[in-house]
C-alpha cells in the first residue's frame, strides 16, 4: 500500500485543497477575462480608426504585451509597484491587473479583426437608416462580430487559465502549487505521489476548460445565420 | 467622420481613467507616508543611509514598532521544501523554519498564531524583502556575500556542509579513502567545485540530475556520492545498504533569517532572540520536532543546528 501514490490524495484535506487551488486559478482567469472582453471591445474599435497616432500607440501597446513575458509583467506589477510607487497590492490583484493588461491587448486585436471583416455595406446601411455611430456599433456591428469572436475568445480564456500557473511566483497559491506542496510533503513517505497528483491536476484542468469550449460551440451554433 | 470622433472620445476617456487611477494611488501613498513617520522616527533614520547607498529603490520596510502596532509578523517561508518549510495534509505550514517563526511570534506578541505566512519561491526571496512584502524571510536562506549586499542577515540558526554517502559494505568515512576512487557529483553543485579544487586526485563522475546520480550510486558505477549533507542524509535513510560516512566536509555555509537592508531595529531584535534562545537550546528542540522524524537517529543534531548564532 505504501507505494500507491494515489492514497496521498485522500490524506487530510489534500483533495479539497486541490479544488480550492483550482478555484483560485479560475477566479483569476475569469475576472481577468471579463475585464479583457469589456476593455478589448473599446480597444478594438479604437484600433480600427485611421488616425496615425492612435494606430501607432495601440500597435505599440499590442507589441509590448506580446513581446514581454507574462512573468516579467507579474514581477513588475507586484514587486515594482511596491518598490517604486509604494502601492502594496495582493498577489491576486497584481495577477488580475497583468492578465487584464494582456487579455485586453489580445482581445482588442481580435475585435479589430472581426470589425474589419464586417462588410462595409453593413456600416453604410445602418447609416442609411439614420443610426449614429454608437447605434451602428451596438445594434448592427457588435452582434455580428460576437459570432466571429467566440472561438478565439474562448481560446484566449483557456490559455489564460493555463497561464495562471505562473502566479505562484508572486505568492498566489493556485492548483499547481498546491500539487507541488502535496508532493513535497509526502516526499519521504510516498515518493511516487508526483505522477498521481499531476495526473489529477491534468484532469482538473480538463474539467474546467472543456465546458468552456463546449459552451462556445453551442453559442456559435445558436448565433449561426 | 463620426467614427473618428467616437474613437477620439474613447481614447480620451481611457486616458482620463488611467490618469485618475494614478492620481488616486499617489494620494493614498502620500497620506500613508506621514503616518509611518510619526510612529517610527527611529527606524526611518536608520533606513535612510542604506537607501542612499543602494541605488535601486526599496519600499520602506515595517519597523519593529510598526509590527508591534499591527499585532502580526509577516514572515516569508517555503511551502514545498520538506522538512524546512512545507504544507501538511491539513493545509497547515510546518517545518524547521516555521517552528522558529512561530516562536518569534510567541515572544513578540505572546501568541504563536500572531504570524502571517507568505509562501515564497527561492528566486524571489530577495524581492519580497526589497518590496517590503514581508518583514522577515525564514526560507532556508543560505548566507552568501552576494546576498549580503542586498539584504541584512541575522545570526545563523543552521549550518550546511557537504556530505558523502556510500554503500555500507564499503563505507567511506574519511576523504583520504576516496583517492584513486570514483566520486559521483551533480554538475553545478558546490560539491563539484569543492572536490575539483581541493582533491584533484579523486575521479569525478558527473551527472546533470540528482536522480541519475543516485541511480549511478545504486548501480555501483561510483564508490560514493557527494552533495549537501541534508540531502544525502535523507536519501540514505530511505535506501537500505547505504550510509553517510562523512556528514560534514567542505565549506560550511550558514542559514540565517534575513530582513530588509537597513531595518536594523528588527535585525537587532532577531539577533537578541537567537542569543537568548540558546539558553534553552531552542534549535535542538526544533530539530527534535521537525527534522528528527525525517533524519532519524542517523543524524547528530550538532552537525546541522546552530545555537546562539555561534558556528564552531
Amino acid at each position: 500500500m505504501q507505494d500507491l501514490g494515489i492514497q496521498v490524495l485522500f490524506q487530510g484535506r489534500n483533495f479539497i485543497r486541490l479544488w480550492e487551488g483550482l478555484w483560485v486559478t479560475l477566479r483569476i482567469a475569469v475576472i481577468s477575462m471579463a475585464f479583457s472582453v469589456l476593455l478589448g471591445f473599446f480597444l478594438g474599435m479604437v484600433m480600427t480608426m485611421h488616425n496615425r497616432a492612435v494606430r501607432c500607440i495601440t500597435r505599440l501597446y499590442l507589441e509590448t504585451v506580446r513581446i514581454l513575458p507574462q512573468l516579467v509583467l507579474l514581477f513588475l506589477v507586484y514587486f515594482g509597484a511596491a518598490k517604486h510607487l509604494g502601492i502594496n497590492m495582493s498577489g491576486e490583484t497584481a495577477a488580475i491587473i497583468v492578465f487584464t493588461f494582456w487579455g485586453t491587448a489580445e482581445m482588442g486585436d481580435l475585435v479589430r479583426g472581426a470589425l474589419i471583416a464586417t462588410p462595409r455595406h453593413q456600416y453604410e446601411s445602418a447609416g442609411g437608416l439614420g443610426m449614429n455611430t454608437l447605434q451602428t456599433y451596438f445594434y448592427v456591428i457588435i452582434p455580428q462580430t460576437i459570432r466571429r469572436l467566440l472561438p478565439p475568445a474562448v481560446n484566449l480564456l483557456t490559455r489564460m487559465i493555463k497561464t495562471t500557473s505562473l502566479v505562484v511566483l508572486i505568492g498566489v497559491v493556485e492548483v499547481v502549487k498546491v500539487g507541488k506542496q502535496i508532493i513535497d510533503a509526502s516526499r519521504y513517505q510516498t515518493p511516487t505521489a508526483a505522477l498521481w497528483i499531476y495526473g489529477v491536476i491534468f484532469i482538473m484542468y480538463f474539467i474546467v476548460c472543456y465546458p468552456f469550449s463546449r459552451l462556445s460551440l453551442w453559442l456559435e451554433k445558436k448565433y449561426e445565420i | 467622420m463620426k467614427k473618428k470622433l467616437l474613437g477620439v472620445i474613447l481614447t480620451a476617456g481611457l486616458l482620463a481613467g488611467v490618469l485618475a487611477g494614478c492620481g488616486q494611488t499617489k494620494e493614498a501613498a502620500s497620506t500613508a507616508a506621514p503616518a509611518t513617520e510619526e510612529t517610527a522616527p527611529a527606524a526611518e533614520s536608520a533606513a535612510e543611509p542604506a537607501e542612499s547607498q543602494d541605488a535601486s529603490a526599496s519600499a520602506q520596510a515595517r519597523s519593529l514598532e510598526d509590527i508591534k502596532a499591527d499585532g502580526k509578523l509577516v514572515i516569508g517561508v517555503f511551502s514545498d521544501k520538506n522538512p524546512f518549510g512545507y504544507v501538511d495534509a491539513n493545509g497547515d505550514v510546518q517545518g524547521y523554519d516555521v517552528y522558529f517563526a512561530k516562536r518569534l511570534a510567541l515572544d513578540l506578541f505572546g501568541s504563536e498564531d500572531a504570524v502571517e505566512f507568505v509562501y515564497v519561491e527561492a528566486a524571489s526571496r530577495v524581492e519580497y524583502l526589497k518590496s517590503a512584502k514581508v518583514d522577515i524571510i525564514l526560507a532556508n536562506f543560505t548566507v552568501t556575500d552576494e546576498r549580503s549586499e542586498q539584504v541584512d542577515f541575522a545570526l545563523p540558526y543552521m549550518k550546511v556542509a557537504l556530505g558523502v554517502v556510500s554503500p555500507e559494505s564499503n563505507l567511506i568515512t574519511d576523504v583520504e579513502q576516496l583517492k584513486e576512487k570514483t566520486l559521483i557529483v551533480v554538475k553545478g553543485t558546490t560539491a563539484e567545485t569543492y572536490f575539483q579544487e581541493n582533491y584533484p586526485e579523486i575521479n569525478l563522475l558527473k551527472f546533470d540530475e540528482y536522480q541519475e546520480a543516485y541511480d549511478a550510486l545504486a548501480d555501483g558505477r561510483g564508490d560514493a556520492f557527494s552533495t549537501d549533507n541534508t540531502e544525502v542524509l535523507a536519501w540514505a535513510l530511505q535506501n537500505k545498504g547505504f550510509a553517510v560516512g562523512i556528514e560534514s566536509i567542505g565549506n560550511l555555509d550558514t542559514i540565517a533569517p534575513a530582513v530588509q537592508k537597513g531595518n536594523t531595529e528588527l535585525l537587532n531584535w532577531i539577533n537578541e532572540e537567537i542569543e537568548s534562545l540558546a539558553a534553552e537550546q531552542f534549535f535542538h528542540k526544533d530539530f527534535e520536532e521537525t527534522l528528527k522524524p525525517v533524519y532519524g537517529d542517523s543524524v547528530d543534531a550538532d552537525s546541522l543546528v546552530v545555537e546562539g548564532g555561534i558556528v564552531d
